[in-house]
């Protein structure tokens, strides 16, 4: 469907602008904020009760037309404490996931690297883990400097160690090599997995049942404090990632050429590094690991609107969210009553397409 | 003018350039010629801010290892020897990766026109719309061509020269494209700016250069004009053959000189 959209809007422009894909890259961002609002409604109107967006949007006339019955006090309390987070929560979350992707195939100039595929999400689960079980003892300092912070900078801190670690291991001399990159992350993935055993192994029952409510990947336990604790660190990343957009172009000519164009290149690798490593922690210490929105998102998009990432980023964002919003309306409707971790549908639907994208691009391992 | 006085540079422990001393002037071609491996590239590199130094290398007075990335793009452009892309950009999107950072010095002229302009100078019209990895290898090379020239397309900028390195660039070309591309290069000089090209092609090296640096084992073993570089015995001693300056082959052998498309 976005594909098609897409084509749609690639009118011929002249020759001028042959080769330019900027115009057509900006109405698919307006396409795409469209759609997130078009989702978001639906997000907000699809649950186990009845209530209804059409109530929420009547109650807010009623403040107008001093009709204050339209919304009941149950409905209200559903909407705005129930829905509204949750679907806040799953703005917030797929953009990160689908930024810190694009940031990071860029930084690694692979398509194929992503956090959750290269072992950081793992890092930022540890580090979460880390706080959940240690939290009352080795790391009570860190709880009592950061409040409700201590979880998402926790996980912000093993993300960042995950990231920094597999940027140096799979990088010689400016060339990031893919199969180190994948390996290693292989590794890595399991170290963490491991000191994550050894912690689950001395939870105590109330850190276990903590735990198994984190780890299930889910937007259901959306709270208001959990978009206060996580929100203002994903929204920060967010708004760095821009600026880092010509950087990351100049970046898929190589390290070298990027400085010779007069981008700091260390500087901006740090910096690139920390991004994806805050926007991964915070949302894996609020969600769980949600897999595959981060690289079937940028992925679709190179393909639609190209790879230049001042407007791949911000039309990740929107289309991250929208999926992920997606996701979790199904993850809620498919078993109903009842509802499926958001990780299992995103893994149903993204691991088949990151299969797909390896066999469309066998060569991309002997890069 | 850029000075460089006995640079040396090592890459582990080994000493990969050792003690050369050249400059660059503005308004000359100056070419670097030397066998493979002889450490042609890792001093342009050091040059380029790429590679840690020891000696002198300054650009206008100014000691290239602390001068910061900005700066440096906006006195020099640099085509490395080898080029890859990692994304499939277009060739257009390419070339304007070259104005990045806006060091063009063409202000009045918008990034669309100077682009274009850029691909017509390396023959390329035409292209813009391609995906730069669908192109040939000497298309590629003459893409990046254009991006290094966007970024330096004034050469002189508020009244200081700016300098085009070129690592092999006529390397994948066929001989037009060779001789177009040294066209560009001599053209860039003689508005002012410099160039430092490295060069295999002798006779190309002679016909287009004004200074000759000839590297052999990492040291420099002659600089001056083709006239006083390009002599049998410094060849022979450098390229290990018995290489004989502007001796025609016997009558009836087949042969073509670039200086024969004049
Ligand atoms: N990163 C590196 N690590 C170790 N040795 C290196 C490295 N880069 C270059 N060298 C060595 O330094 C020497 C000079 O290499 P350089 O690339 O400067 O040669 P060159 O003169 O440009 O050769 P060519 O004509 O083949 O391009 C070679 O022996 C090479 O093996
Ligand atoms: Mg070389």
């Amino acid at each position: 469907m976005l594909l098609q959209t897409a084509r749609a809007t690639r009118f011929d422009t002249g020759r001028a602008t042959e080769g330019d894909r900027a115009g057509r890259a900006r109405l698919a961002i307006l396409f795409l904020f469209l759609l997130l609002v078009v989702t978001a409604a639906f997000s907000l109107a699809t649950g186990a009760s009845d209530a209804s967006v059409l109530s929420i949007i009547r109650s807010w006339f009623g403040v107008f037309t001093g009709d204050e019955s339209a919304l009941s006090a149950r409905d209200a309390i559903i909407i705005y404490d129930i829905r509204l987070p949750r679907t806040v929560l799953g703005i917030l979350i797929g953009a990160s996931l689908a930024v810190s992707g694009a940031t990071m195939q860029g930084l690694f100039r692979n398509p194929l690297a992503d956090p959750g595929i290269v072992g950081v999400s793992a890092g930022a689960g540890l580090g979460a883990i880390c706080m959940i079980v240690l939290g009352g003892t080795i790391f009570a300092p860190v709880v009592v400097l950061f409040g409700i912070y201590a979880l998402p900078v926790a996980a912000f801190g093993g993300g960042l160690a995950t990231t920094f670690l597999l940027y140096h291991i799979s990088t010689r001399q400016g060339r990031t090599s893919v199969a180190t990159m994948l390996l290693a992350g292989i590794a890595l993935g399991a170290l963490a997995g491991a000191f994550t055993g050894i912690l689950v192994f001395m939870a105590d029952d109330q850190q276990l049942r903590d735990l198994t409510f984190w780890g299930l990947g889910s937007l259901a336990g959306a709270t208001w404090t959990k978009i206060l604790s996580a929100g203002p660190i994903i929204a920060a990343a967010l708004i760095a990632s821009p600026f880092l957009a010509r950087a990351l172009n100049a970046l898929t000519l190589g390290e070298a050429t990027a400085h010779h164009i007069g981008i700091s290149v260390q500087k901006f690798k740090r910096l690139a590094i920390v991004l994806v490593a805050a926007a991964t922690g915070a949302s894996v210490a609020v969600s769980g690991g949600i897999g595959f929105v981060g690289i079937v998102v940028p992925h679709l998009l190179r393909l639609s609107i190209g790879p230049d990432h001042r407007y791949l980023l911000p039309a990740s964002a929107m289309l991250g969210a929208s999926l992920l919003l997606l996701a979790d309306a199904v993850a809620r409707v498919i078993v109903a009553p009842a509802e499926l971790p958001i990780g299992i549908v995103t893994a149903a639907v993204g691991a088949p397409f990151f299969l797909w994208i390896l066999l469309s691009r066998r060569g991309v391992l002997d890069m | 003018m850029i000075e460089i006085e006995n640079l040396g540079v090592k890459i582990g422990p080994k000493d990969i350039v050792t003690g050369v001393s050249f400059h660059v002037e503005p308004g000359r071609v100056t070419t670097i010629i030397g066998p493979n491996g002889s450490g042609k590239t890792t001093a342009l590199k050091a040059l380029s801010g790429d590679l840690a130094y020891s000696g002198a290398a300054r650009i206008a007075g100014r000691d290239i290892n602390r001068m910061k990335a900005w700066e440096m793009a906006s006195v020099r452009a640099v085509l490395p020897q080898i080029s890859h892309l990692s994304f499939p950009f277009t060739v257009r999107e390419v070339v304007r990766i070259g104005l990045t950072s806006g060091y063009s010095g063409a202000s009045d002229r918008d990034a669309d026109e100077l682009s274009e302009e850029a691909l017509r100078r390396v023959d390329l019209d035409g292209f813009a719309g391609r995906f730069y990895q669908e192109l040939s290898g000497g298309e590629q090379q003459r893409v990046q061509l254009a991006r290094v020239l966007c970024q330096v397309w004034e050469p002189v900028a508020d009244g200081e020269p700016r300098y085009l390195f070129l690592d092999e660039p006529i390397s994948s070309l066929d001989i037009r494209h060779q001789l177009a591309i040294m066209d560009i290069a001599v053209d860039f000089a003689r508005r002012g700016g410099g160039v430092l090209a490295i060069l295999h092609d002798l006779n190309l090296t002679a016909m287009y250069s004004d200074r000759v640096m000839i590297m052999h084992q990492g040291r420099c073993e002659g600089f001056g004009t083709p006239d006083e570089v390009l002599r049998d015995d410094l060849l022979q001693g450098v390229f290990g053959c018995r290489l004989q300056v502007g001796v025609t082959p016997p009558a009836g052998t087949r042969f073509v000189l670039p200086q024969s498309a004049q």
